[in-house]
């Protein structure tokens, strides 16, 4: 049996599950004051007189770090930071207690400047004395060579709780984001730490020694375990399960959209035969850009609640929500006051909604229910036209090979797959708008957190050979190996892909379905003069974001109409 | 967060898959340490500085500036279609006011090709700025365009295609043609009868820095420009004058570049030459973009770079002062030297050998131009390569008059193609192209 619990903005939704089926749902309110309050109350309702012996994982996906990053209530960090020439690092702040320092590393990972031992350990003496207790290392080009900021790491000593690293935190290029992402993992440890040392505290109070796992952007998860050093990579777990929970409905040869919609916004990701299609760089949350890796997604202000309004004569959905609907005790009109007028949405106070349109319709001179079926249609071709914009971005992107230019893979949606709270509601009015067929993701009120629940691990290595300077590393993973003759593209994938599969079980991955991919591989002779004199390779390999093997009787249960 | 003062366009495409051969400076690896790079400051990253996704040329476009023999296909590869998309997406992108400035960080290069094409010359097949302007002019409705080389090698390609037209000032700084491939671009090299003075050329004394370089810009270019008043700037921006280049010998830097950039305030940009590739190309072109941006680039500097070594002697100095002040001369002068030339005759011919280095043979050009008043006048090239081909192109300006679009239509319907291989017909005006063949 595997749990699956998804903390959300204002429920909480848990399954339980086995390979056969679903067995059992539970929904609690959350606490955002007291999440783990509000996990709690989670596990313990869906455990109720459940064998636990039989539990083997439990996948959370909480908004914890989400919360502390947006809401600011992050305890200070230190960080330092050497860049060499380039772009100012003043420019990349990220908080008072940021020191610039030098050394400098090149492009190909050479030392261009060595770091200065003083400017480190004055830095560290003042952190010490502002009581700061988690300090950030970052420096550029250090995922081609992190010797800086391991000497960096290595001089501030034992006097710090704990200290990341920056060519730990990703393998890929971008010195702005390494530092955001560096900086968001040292604040936001002492609380994820506090937080889960609390829940198996308490789950082991109750009798229940559980492999928890977390979640993350990417809609993969990884052990409790592995998350100390990357809690970060937690962040924006919420829209990833959802997404996760729509791939079960997915066909395997065709590609497809996901919509979450909410009462506020609706979330858009695309499905490349089951696959969900990742951000390039990393995710974006409140200021920061960074390196973690997610899900590409896209969100706009259109939702159950949106406020209806008459703008210069014009009707207007979102993108803003003023609370809830009339229907609900609101007072601003919206497109469940519409569906429920329509006769979509059940609801016993149907007048309450046609009352709430009224005073709309009469100063557009239509009758009400027309009222109502433009809301909803404004509504519907606004997603889809975020639908439409979020396919151009993938398809968009550039590329830097011929052959990617001929051969790349082009995003063809053929189905919507909907689920959120009003999405039966929408399905209907969203099929008149669009060729593509659209489905409601069945169990659509806690498919966030089946797809929690099933979520397998996801991972991902880079490597860097360069057979001039005789090296093949990997910092991310603590690799560096010297290189024989005779290296080449081949050696390096093997090689990257040895690492990945390390990783992956160290993760949690199951050994016996690794689903393992080459993402990038370049091999470049360097020519120096007019003489080859060496290659240069570079190799990306990843577990794609997927569901756990084994469960195929369960999708099938859940895809089957409701008894 | 980091943001652009302007909005900046760049279009990277470092086709990592084509290489003229394998050791060719113009090989796979040219743009890699420069990705490296501008992935890692973040480029990207920085509100106001966009990345776009090239479409490819059609032929219409290439055909629209060049006669190539026998065919566009036989000329331009895919790189190259996909090279001068990459210009003129940011010059649509420049010109709808999508961005305020653009880049094309591309390859192949351009501005070696000439308006006749057989091959292959100076790494270069397609000129890539010249079809970017004409697509421009076409669509756009853009007429006064200014073109400043700043490649080491003279431009002698973008020359070549701008040398009748007087609504196109070109500008070509480098490294003195006596020093250098191709061999050309003195100061005696004007432009055609109807457009003297619309083509200027600054040859550089090897080892001249940005000292220099930034005093021409200074004192002849700009005030040059202010006095043309363009709509569009293009800087054909070369970036082998690094002091660090294996195939040049000036001495400039990224911090040289970056402020040659922010003074010339060119529209757009397109990368040609450059191929220092680990030492110069990954720190100049993060100075340019900066620069583009209207950003900080006071740190951007080479790991290696001592202002000592390569300072600029005194010799070198005056050097390029006089040759400056001889540019604004020719420029402040054209008008008369026009009067001069154009009472002489009804028609000039110009007979040249042009060498294909690249591929390896020569062709010869015999050049008629009428002499016009009014427009660029009509012109018809009577070209032979070693190959064999034996060719006559006519093109009609954009703007010709009645007379000179006569006299085109004309040589194109008279040419016989018992004595050609093939005939061809650029008709501006209709923005049609025409082939006769055997």
């Amino acid at each position: 049996m595997i749990i699956g619990l998804d903390v959300g903005g204002t429920h909480t939704d848990v399954v339980l599950l086995d390979n056969a089926g679903l067995l059992r749902e539970v929904k609690v309110a959350t606490d955002a004051s007291d999440l783990f309050r509000s996990v709690f109350k989670g596990l313990n309702a869906i455990t109720e007189g459940v064998d636990t012996g039989a539990i083997r994982r439990i996948v959370l996906s909480t908004t914890l770090t989400t919360n502390a990053i947006i809401q600011n209530t992050i305890p200070p960090v230190g960080m330092i930071v050497s860049a060499g020439p380039g772009i100012d690092p003043e420019h990349f702040r990220t908080n008072p207690h940021y020191v610039c320092v030098k050394g400098s590393i090149d492009h190909r990972g050479r030392e261009v400047e060595p770091v200065q031992p003083e400017e480190t350990q004055a830095a560290a003496e003042r952190f010490r004395k502002d009581g700061i207790r988690q300090v950030g290392v970052v420096g550029k080009f250090s995922v081609r060579n992190p010797a800086h900021e391991i000497r960096i790491g290595e001089l501030l000593g034992n006097s710090f709780d704990k200290i990341f690293l920056g060519h730990r935190v990703s393998g890929g290029l971008n010195f702005a984001r390494r530092i955001a992402t560096t900086f968001l993992n040292a604040a936001v440890y002492p609380i994820h730490k506090t937080f889960f040392d609390a829940v198996l505290n308490s789950l082991s109070v109750k009798g229940l020694r559980l492999p928890l796992r977390l979640l993350k952007a990417d809609g993969g998860n990884m052990k409790l375990e592995a998350s100390v050093d990357f809690p970060a990579q937690t962040i924006l777990s919420g829209p990833a399960a959802s997404v996760m929970g729509a791939v079960a409905m997915a066909a395997r040869d065709e590609d497809a959209i996901v919509m979450d919609i909410g009462g506020t916004t609706t979330d858009l990701a695309v499905l490349i035969g089951r696959a969900p299609a990742l951000a390039p760089h990393g995710i974006d949350i409140g200021p920061y850009r960074t390196l973690i890796r997610s899900l590409e997604t896209l969100s706009i202000g259109m939702g159950g609640d949106s406020a209806v309004r008459l703008k210069n004569g014009c009707l207007t959905v979102g993108p803003d929500r003023e609370g809830p609907a009339i229907l609900f005790g609101g007072s601003v009109p919206t497109p469940t006051d519409a569906l429920a007028v329509i006769g979509d949405l059940a609801h016993e106070d149907r007048a309450r909604a046609r009352a709430g349109l009224k005073p709309v319709a009469d100063k557009m001179g239509i009758p009400i229910e027309t009222l109502a079926d433009q809301v909803v249609e404004t509504a519907c071709r606004a997603m889809l036209e975020a639908a439409g914009r979020l396919t151009a971005h993938i398809n968009g992107k550039p590329v830097y090979t011929l052959h990617e230019f001929k051969e790349g893979y082009q995003v063809r949606p053929r189905s919507i797959l909907v689920l959120g709270g009003p999405a039966p509601c929408f399905a209907k009015h969203l099929q008149r708008l669009t060729p593509m067929q659209v489905r409601v993701v069945p169990r659509w009120q806690a498919a966030n957190a089946i797809g929690a629940a099933l979520a397998r691990t996801t991972c991902e290595v880079g490597l860097f050979a360069d057979t001039e300077q005789r090296v093949a590393s990997a910092p991310a993973e603590k690799f560096l190996q010297p290189i024989m003759d005779g290296y080449g593209l081949e050696a390096a994938t093997a090689q990257a892909l040895g690492l990945l599969r390390v990783k992956a079980l160290e993760r949690g991955a199951n050994p016996d379905y690794l689903e393992m991919e080459v993402v990038e591989s370049q091999q470049f002779n360097m020519v120096r003069g007019f003489n080859t004199s060496g290659k240069n390779i570079r190799v990306r390999v990843q577990v794609k974001p997927g569901l756990i093997h084994g469960y195929d009787d369960l999708l099938r249960s859940l895809a089957a109409p409701a008894p | 967060m980091l943001c652009a003062q302007k909005k900046v366009g760049l279009v990277f495409f470092p086709a990592y898959d084509w290489a003229i051969s394998p050791n060719h400076p113009e090989r796979e690896e040219r743009l890699l340490y420069t990705q490296d790079q501008i992935l890692e400051e973040g480029l990207f990253d920085i509100a106001g500085v966009v990345e776009l996704k090239p479409d490819p040329v059609v032929p219409a476009d290439i055909q629209r500036v060049h006669f190539c023999v026998p065919d566009v296909w036989s000329i331009a590869t895919e790189s190259h279609f996909i090279s001068a998309g990459g210009a003129k997406t940011v010059g649509i992108a420049v010109s709808e006011r999508q961005v305020d400035k653009g880049f094309a960080l591309v390859r192949p290069p351009g501005h070696h090709a000439m308006r006749v094409a057989h091959g292959s010359r100076g790494f270069c097949n397609i000129n890539i700025e010249a079809v970017m302007i004409e697509f421009l002019r076409c669509q756009y409705g853009v007429d006064r365009v200014a073109i400043v080389d700043t490649d080491c090698h003279h431009g002698d390609g973008t020359q070549d295609i701008y040398w009748h037209d007087p609504d196109t000032l070109f500008i070509s700084l480098h490294q003195d043609g006596r020093t250098l491939y191709p061999g050309s671009g003195f100061p005696g090299e004007l432009g055609g009868p109807n457009a003297v003075g619309y083509t200027l050329n600054v040859p550089l004394p090897p080892h001249t820095t940005e000292e220099g370089f930034l005093h021409v810009i200074r004192s002849a270019v700009r005030p040059i420009l202010d006095d043309f008043k363009p709509q569009l700037i293009v800087n054909s921006a070369g970036q082998d004058n690094h002091y660090t280049d294996p195939i040049t010998n000036m001495n400039f830097s990224a911090q040289g570049y970056a402020e040659l950039t922010s003074l010339l305030n060119a529209d757009i940009a397109v990368l040609e030459g450059g191929y220092s590739i680990e030492g110069a190309l990954p720190y100049v072109n993060l100075g340019i973009v900066l620069a583009m941006a209207g950003l900080d680039y006071s740190k951007v500097r080479e790991p290696d770079y001592d202002r000592c070594q390569i300072r600029q002697s005194e010799a070198v100095t005056d050097a390029v002062k006089s040759v400056s002040d001889l540019i604004l001369a020719g420029w402040q002068g054209r008008n008369q030297l026009r009067e001069k030339m154009l009472e002489k005759r009804q028609s000039h011919r110009r007979t040249r050998r042009i060498y294909y280095d690249t591929d390896g043979f020569s062709e010869s050009q015999q050049e008629e131009i009428t002499a016009c008043d009014t427009c660029g006048g009509a012109l018809k090239i009577d070209s032979t390569s070693d190959r064999g081909a034996h060719i006559l192109a006519v093109h009609i300006p954009r703007k010709a008059c009645p007379r000179c679009q006569e006299t085109g239509h004309g040589w194109y319907d008279d040419a016989s193609v018992r004595r050609f291989d093939q005939v061809f017909l650029q008709d501006r005006p209709g923005d049609k192209y025409h082939v006769k063949k055997k």
